[in-house]
Order: structure tokens, then sequence, then C-alpha cells
């Protein structure tokens, strides 16, 4: 009987912590809608989201600079970030001698572990006088951030396809050797595709990462919300424009700050519902 | 009975494996003939698959793996500084204990490896598909759903898809270890159908743990035992008929009627 009241108990317990984690998430998104929404219902969606203008001391609240530059930086990111972490997982899964291995692993965790503003401060004293003596303009630039940023996403990218690469059955591999095919071959004919949506997942959440990260992008962006017109202009992201504005920010100006977290939250949705249908029709498939 | 001697396919002069300090296999001394199938039966644990995997040279994924004494697959070695492994893998093919399918198409199971061997034209690859798959009889089966993903095949089926896949790589010698072990007896029977129509044009050398399997279809048996020191050697080897109906030793008679192993 106490037996039976313990089990229920501990059930019960269990079930309260695991609904206190769902509310949280209910309750940050029913308080941003709150109070994001009625700036949009004012400014209108429309005016809102494709408006060219951020200026909130005159009423002005366009966001569209602002998706551009968030796509900007992430998609740079992805190009110089998702190619090196998957063929340094392919090098780690399958090329790399025991003891390179074992001193890569840790230090690929290492990477993970360095606080985003460091990473900031580090593009900011490296990266951006490199571009700015080398490539020209403020060197606060999309390029920068997208350099920090293609760093800051290889812990996630290279970890998660290692693992889907490792996590294959060995079986694949002699198949595939079994036939004549070089070991080269084998990687990327066979183990590969069949890790695909492992590697799809790394992307995707690298690209999550990439999307919501705040700090590092604040200090190398130059963050002037205006349309960029190439890679070496300035751009304010939608996470920079509520890290930077957030302490002072009041009134209409705050709402439309809620706002910007109402978009950020519905890309980065899009972005997972979308990676979760590419990889349930493949396994369909 | 005029019978033309029979074309040594495979040689192996002293062949010793070693992992490590682990000695696995010793004086390993055997000849297999093309065009016949040759089993290797033995107890678990005394290199049956070790050996068979000489052949292909799958044991080199195995890096502290040192085989040693002379391989010759007609007449050539296979084992040496200047031998291609890739290569040499073409002409050996393998098909493995359990079906190993890739995640991919029927189709693209097949075609995969003539791929990435040169084989561009996409009439030539639907011939080598339709050719291979008529092969293991499974042509009338699939050719329907040749776009389906492989792994949706009953198992017997994918372990034929397997040979399939083997064969469209035309191989002089295909290697079979176990590969009737996973499946249900229908299944099996198939298979070891299979063996004797493609005996006709391949060497085969199956590893089995059935004695019965060993008898139904091969020609020559080789028994591997662990000998006094606990390394694999050959205990006997001979003709399928004369292994089971008269062996040598005793240890080769206790072994095949089941008194251990």
């Amino acid at each position: 009987m106490k037996k039976t009241f313990k089990d229920k108990l501990s059930e019960r317990i269990f079930l309260a912590l695991a609904l206190s984690s769902i509310s949280a998430l209910a309750l940050i998104t029913v308080f941003i809608i709150i109070q994001g929404a009625p700036i949009i219902g004012s400014v209108g969606i429309f005016n809102f989201i494709f408006g060219m203008t951020w200026a909130p001391s005159q009423g002005e609240f366009g966001i569209f600079p602002m998706i551009v530059g968030t796509l900007a930086v992430t998609l740079g990111a992805m190009v110089l970030g998702v190619p090196i972490g998957i063929c340094s997982a392919v090098f780690l899964a399958e090329f790399a001698p025991v003891p390179v291995r074992n001193m890569f692993r840790p230090a690929i965790q290492l990477l993970a572990g360095i606080p985003s503003v460091v990473y900031g401060f580090w593009g900011l004293i490296f990266i951006v006088p490199l571009i700015r003596d080398y490539l020209g303009g403020p060197g606060l630039s999309i390029l920068a951030g997208s350099i920090v940023l293609a760093i800051m996403i290889l812990p996630t990218v290279i970890s998660i396809t290692e693992v889907s690469i490792i996590a294959l059955p060995r079986t694949y591999k002699e198949g595939a050797l079994a036939l004549g095919m070089s070991h080269w071959q084998a990687i990327y004919s066979v183990q590969l595709p069949a890790a695909k949506s492992g590697i799809v997942a790394a992307v995707i959440l690298g690209t999550g990462r990439a999307i919501g990260e705040t700090m590092a992008v604040i200090m190398v962006l130059g963050n002037a919300p205006a349309l960029p017109r190439s890679i070496l202009d300035p751009v304010r992201t939608l996470t920079t424009n509520i890290g930077i504005e957030m302490g002072y920010a009041t009134g209409d100006h705050r709402q439309a700050l809620f706002a910007t977290g109402i978009v950020l939250f519905i890309l980065i949705m899009t972005l997972n519902i979308t990676a979760q249908y590419i990889t349930r029709k493949k396994k369909q498939k | 009975m005029t019978e033309t001697k029979p074309k040594i396919k495979i040689r192996t002069v002293d062949l010793n494996l070693h992992y490590g300090s682990f000695h696995a296999l010793e004086d390993i001394t055997m000849d297999i003939e093309e065009c016949k199938i040759t089993a290797i039966i033995g107890p678990s644990g005394c290199g049956k698959s070790t050996l068979l995997r000489v052949f292909n040279r799958m044991n080199d994924l195995i890096p502290s793996c040192k085989t040693t004494g002379e391989i010759l697959l007609d007449e050539k070695p296979i084992y040496g500084k200047n031998i291609d492994v890739v290569e040499h893998r073409k002409k050996v093919g393998m098909v493995f204990q359990k079906p190993n399918v890739f995640p991919m198409s029927i189709y693209e199971n097949i075609t995969i490896a003539p791929k990435r061997h040169g084989i561009k034209s996409r009439r030539r690859l639907d011939e080598t598909v339709e050719r291979s798959l008529k092969q293991v009889a499974l042509w009338d089966e699939v050719k329907d759903d040749l776009g389906k993903s492989a792994q949706e095949l009953p198992a017997g089926a994918q372990q034929r898809l397997c040979i399939a896949r083997a064969v469209a790589v035309e191989p002089d010698v295909i290697l079979m270890d176990e590969s009737c072990s996973a499946l249900d007896p229908e299944s099996t029977m198939k298979i070891e159908e299979l063996m004797f129509e493609l005996v006709k044009k391949y060497t085969i050398i199956i590893v089995t743990h059935s004695m019965e399997q060993a008898r139904r279809v091969s020609d020559m048996s080789a028994f591997i035992m662990l000998n006094k020191n606990l390394v694999g050697s050959l205990h006997e080897y001979g003709p399928t008929l004369d292994l089971f109906s008269k062996p040598k030793s005793t240890v080769t008679e206790d072994y095949i009627t089941g008194r251990f192993g």
C-alpha cells in the first residue's frame, strides 16, 4: 500500500516538473505575444515586416533590414561553417588516427564552452580590423559576423554529424568496401547519404544557434538598422535589435522589440518544422 | 569419366594471421577450385570468418591484423606492397551474415558500385540492374518497384539483393559469410538454389555453422579447428562427400556428427 502511494507521489512530482518546463515555454510565448501583438496591429503587419525604416523616436517601426540582416549573417555562417564542420566530422569519424581524435574531440568541446562574449571580443579585435584593412569598409560587417558565427556553430555541426556517422551500422561501410569502392567512395556514396537525417539535424541546430546568437554579433556587426548592399556593410539582426535597445525602450518602442521577438520566434519555428518535415519525408522514402 | 584437372582459383600456402600478439590462424595451406562451392566449417571462434575475410582483405579494416604467407588469386599474390586492394575487391565480392542493403532504392543499391567504377550510361546501368536481379531470381518480384527502398523488402529478398549487388560488379569469386544464418528455412532454400546457379560462373566460398548446409551445397569442405596451441588451423580438407562420409580424423567425425561445437 505504502509503496503504491510512493509511486503515485513520485509520478505526480515528475509530472509537475515536466509540466513546469512546458508551461515556461507556454508562458513565454503568451507573454511576448501579448506584449508585442498590439504594436503590430497599430503599425500594420505589412508595414512592420516590410518597413525599411527603424526610427522608434519618430514612431517608425520597420524591421525589414533586420530580417535581411539576420538571414544574411546566418546564411554566411552556414556557407562558411557547414562544409568545414561536416569535413571535420568525417575526418574524426573515418580518418583520424586514435591519438589525433583523442586530442581533437575535447578541443572541439572546449570550443562550445567559450562564452559568446569572448567570441565577440575576439572578432572585434582580430577579424574586424583584418576585414577593414584587407577588404575595405568599416570592418564591422556581415562578413565579420558570419565568420564569428561559423566558428561558434562548429561544435554543434561537428559533434552531431560525427555521432550520426559513427552510429551507422558497420556493415554499410564493409558492404561498400566489399563492392570494390575506395574508402572515400564508401564515405560519400554510402555513409554520408545514410547519415543524411543526422546531418540535416546538425545543420538545422547550427542554424538555430546562429539565428539566436546575440552577444557575439552585437560586437562585430556594426548594428546599423539599414539594408546592407554588400557583405562588407554593417547590419543589425533581430536579436541584436532587442539586445541593444531593451535597456532604455518604453511604450510603443518596447512593444516593438517584443514584436521583433515574435518574428524571431516564428522564423525559428518555421525552420524547425521544415527540418522535421524534410527528415520525416526522407525516412518515408 | 574424363575429368580435366580442376583449375585452382585461390591458393594459400602457410597462411598465418595475427591480431597484435594473438595468433588467430596458423599455417593454412589449401587450394580452392574454380567454379566450385567450398564450405568452411568449424566450431565458433575457430577463425572461419577471419579466413574468409583474408580472401577479400576485409581484415585490413582492423589495424592490428597482420597476414603472412602466400595467398594467390589466379596465381597472383593478393597481399603485397603493389596490390591495389580496391581493384582486388572488385574481383572478390562478399555477402555478409545479415542482409546489409544500403538505405536507398533497390535500383541504387545495385548501381551504386558500378557507377563508382565508371559506368555512366543510363542504359548500361539499367541492363546491369536487370541482369543482376535476374541472376538472383528477384527480377519478377521487384521489377515494378525498383525505386522502392530496399529496406522495405523481406529479409530473404534483401539478402538476394545483396547477392545481386555483389554480382553486378562482375566478380570472379563470391564469399558468403554465414549468409543464411539470419534467414528462415524457405529463404535459405532459395539462396541455396541460387548458389547452384551462380557456381556455374563464379567460385563460391561459404562459411557456415550448419553441417546440413555444408553437406547440401558444397563440393569441397574445409574443417577449421583450434589446434593444441588454441590457434585456428586447417584440420581436414577434401571433397564434401568424403569428408562427411569417411572423415579421416575422429575430431572431424565428432564435429560433423554434432558431438561438439
